[in-house]
């Protein structure tokens, strides 16, 4: 019987055709997903720590407008990229990003080591209107971002609790306090402080690379 | 001498599935073109936060790639799973239910996204009740296809339903695993993986739902559509069969080479990219296997429109899976990364391959479906110059935006210092950015002379319905299709 006949087999049942397929797809991500899962455990840096409310909620305004459609959060060992943007990326860091922002496209800089580059009042106003501050940016303007209250609908604490059943090392009183923490603030204000958040960690020994 | 069975297929679900894919592929187009021309004039989005780009960006792949794309491979497995396997759908309720919902799903999807619900995956961003909705649909859209299969009057399952069939089952499976989350509320979720393990997850989905839905999907599309309108069996069979497992199995590993260089173990980037290369012998495979089949036709080629589209996109599907290998090249990929040289790339295979095959099939199901002739074979062939001049001048922008970009961010002066600054850079993209606008409009301004040739096609119409015909005795593949 030679491998014709044997697929002969496989093409005229049904029920093997799928077993087949989904056998023979499943292998290469198991190899490269399990180890992650059971094996490689990533240990946060010294200096990663959960976001606090208002960084959270200005993470997730983040990702409601879509800013990682342009900018990457990965800075690669490179000797240009690293010159331009500071300590290469290390997996310890994002810990707590859920989901990840690395981005595939740099269509504005990366923003991975942003934080406190710039004042939080420039930060503001190139938000509201890239242009002032940036002649030739083609980045859209947020203007709608200083009219909202960043947690009008008073979930932030709820945000917390499902990222705290997720394991990050939130305490109850922390989660408790959140809305008061919050309280006043507008997106514009909690988008800001997630951006002035995004720093090296200095405690990184650089010379072991990426990971 | 054919002899007729009773019963007829049930077709008229492929009508609708033909008209709802093109109405998306227009909106989806021209939400494309939009978010182009933002990138030249970035203020018409004029302080909307539904027309923003961010928001219109994750619009438009969504609406092609789910609107677009999915309710072409639906309309297409249906039709051609019934021929290949000589019955009627099963359960032609089912597939109603599937088509329809559907479109109610990438509706609902659509405006969720413009209205700022996205859970931050690329091709995944859909929120946790619209990745149920997905999950359902897609598993009836199972039920049905291989519910066809296990009732077919041929022993052999054909090479088309193979791809159509690791569509449906891998897909399922990614879209699954990727999309675990815990709500918060209706509108908000947390991925169950974080950081660098979220990344492999999400590129294993990312990856492999361009291979077995953009690639895999449509090359279910090409076994089936191809040999018939060229009127030949498929050159090898065995071939084929070779180049579907090699497909499946070495796909799947591919999906880190969207993270070299990044906070993933190198074991895992270099795997990705060893396994990207040799995935360039099952993709040829297949294009030589196709090329062979309508070699055998060559007057064919000249005069028929459907015919033509579906090989100038075997042409470009040639081209994206030689340049996705390349690209998959550590030290290239530190070029391309984070450049327009990876959207060139996707658009070669998007708009060359994936549009240009999907045309082409819907130019020989349209009069088939309703049983007349095309309006217009002049207006077919002008459609056929405005989408080969719209994809090469979209490539050829991207190339040289993508390839400047990439080395002048690379680029260092003789004291070690960066030759250019980011802004710089990016000013500098302009030219290349209005030329893709332009391109988008010359592809699109194609798809509306297809739709306006349809309009007429329809209008001048009779209703059909096609007997099945009882299988041939002879149970070669070939003659099956
Ligand atoms: C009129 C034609 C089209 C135009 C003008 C257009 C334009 C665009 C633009 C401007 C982007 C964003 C690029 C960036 O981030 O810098 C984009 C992304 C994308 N488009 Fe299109 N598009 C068109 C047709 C299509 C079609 C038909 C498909 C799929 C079948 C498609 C799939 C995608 C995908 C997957 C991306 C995301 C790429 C990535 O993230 O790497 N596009 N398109
Ligand atoms: C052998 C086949 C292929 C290989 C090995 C391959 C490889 C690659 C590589 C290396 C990238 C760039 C990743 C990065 O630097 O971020 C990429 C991006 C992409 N490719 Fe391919 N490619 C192949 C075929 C195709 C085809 C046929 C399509 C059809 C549409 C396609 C669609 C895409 C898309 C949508 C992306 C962008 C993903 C993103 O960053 O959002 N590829 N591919």
């Amino acid at each position: 019987m030679n491998a014709i006949d044997i697929h002969r087999k496989l093409e005229e049942n049904a029920g093997l055709l799928i077993f087949g397929i989904l056998f023979v797809s499943a292998i290469g991500g198991l190899v490269q997903i399990l180890p992650s899962i059971f094996q490689e455990t990533v240990e946060p840096t010294a200096d990663t720590r959960p976001y606090t409310a208002a960084e959270l909620l200005g993470r997730d305004i983040y990702i409601r407008e879509g800013c990682s459609t342009c900018h990457s959060q990965q800075v690669r060992p490179l000797l240009a990229e690293v010159i331009r943007y500071e300590a290469p990326a290390h997996a310890g860091e994002s810990v707590y990003d859920r989901p990840f922002l690395w981005g595939s496209k740099r269509t504005g800089p990366d923003l991975s080591r942003v934080g406190e580059k710039y004042t939080d009042e420039w930060q503001r106003i190139h938000l509201i209107d890239p242009r002032a501050v940036v002649p030739k940016s083609i980045m859209p303007a947020y203007p709608w971002l200083e009219r909202r209250k960043a947690n009008a609908r008073n979930d932030v604490h709820l945000r917390m609790k499902a990222l705290q059943r997720l394991g990050h090392p939130y305490s109850d009183e922390e989660i408790a306090r959140a809305a008061d923490d919050v309280a006043g603030m507008t997106e514009l204000d909690a988008i800001v402080a997630y951006l002035q958040s995004l720093k090296i960690d200095t405690s990184v020994d650089q010379s072991e690379g990426g990971h | 001498m054919k002899i007729l069975s009773s019963g007829t297929y049930s077709d008229r679900l492929v009508s609708y599935s033909v008209i709802f894919s093109l109405i998306w592929s227009i909106l989806g187009m021209a939400a494309g073109v939009y978010v182009a021309l933002e990138l030249v004039i970035p203020t018409i989005d004029f302080g909307q936060e539904w027309l923003s780009y961010g928001r219109l960006r994750t619009l438009h792949t969504n609406a092609v790639i789910f609107g677009f794309g999915v309710t072409a491979l639906m309309g297409t497995a249906f039709y051609s799973v019934q021929r290949t396997c000589h019955v009627e759908l099963f359960s032609p309720r089912l597939a109603w239910f599937c088509i329809i919902a559907w479109q109610f799903t990438v509706l609902l999807g659509g405006l969720s996204l413009l209205a700022g619900w996205n859970a931050g995956k690329e091709y995944a961003e859909l929120e946790w009740p619209i990745d149920i909705l997905i999950a359902v649909i897609w598993v009836c859209f199972g039920i049905v296809f291989f519910g066809t299969i296990a009732k077919r009057k041929v022993k052999p399952i054909y090479v088309s339903n193979w791809f159509y069939g690791a569509l449906i089952i891998v897909i399922a499976m990614l879209h699954i695993v990727n999309s675990l989350a815990i709500p918060v509320t209706i509108s908000k979720s947390y991925s169950l993986f974080a950081g660098a393990q979220d990344a492999v997850v999400q590129w294993w989905y990312g990856h492999n739902a361009v291979g077995f839905l953009l690639t895999g999907g449509f090359l279910g599309m090409l076994y089936y559509f191809l040999p018939k309108q060229a009127d030949r069996p498929i050159w090898s069979y065995r071939l084929s069969i070779i180049a579907f497992w090699a497909f499946t199995y070495s796909y799947i590993w591919a999906g880190p080479h969207h993270l070299h260089y990044n906070a993933i173990p190198d074991w895992v980037q270099t795997l990705g990219m060893v396994m990207s290369i040799i995935l360039l012998a099952p993709s040829w495979a297949t294009m030589v296997n196709a090329v062979m089949t309508v070699s055998g036709a060559p007057q064919k080629l000249k005069t028929d429109h459907s015919l033509k589209f579906i090989v100038l996109a075997l042409a470009f599907y040639g081209l994206a899976t030689f340049e996705g290998p390349m690209m998959a090249i550590k030290s290239v990929n530190a070029v391309s990364h984070f450049t327009d040289w990876t959207i060139g790339h996707v658009h070669s295979g998007a708009l060359g391959w994936n549009a240009l095959i999907t045309f082409g099939t819907f130019y020989f199901l349209v009069p088939r479906l309703f049983n007349t002739q095309l309006y217009s074979k002049r207006l077919a062939d002008i459609h056929f110059w405005l989408a080969i001049s719209g994809t090469m001048l979209y490539i050829l922008a991207m190339w040289g935006a993508g390839i400047s970009q990439g080395l002048l961010w690379l680029s260092l002066g003789d004291l070690g210092e960066l030759s250019y600054g980011f802004r710089e850079i990016m000013a500098s993209m302009q030219p290349y950015y209005i030329l893709r606008v332009i391109a988008g409009l010359v592809f699109l301004s194609g798809a509306v002379v297809m739709i306006y040739n349809f309009f007429r096609t329809i209008a001048g119409r009779k209703t059909a319905t096609v007997q099945i015909p009882a299988p041939s005795t002879a149970s070669e593949q070939q003659v099956t299709v």
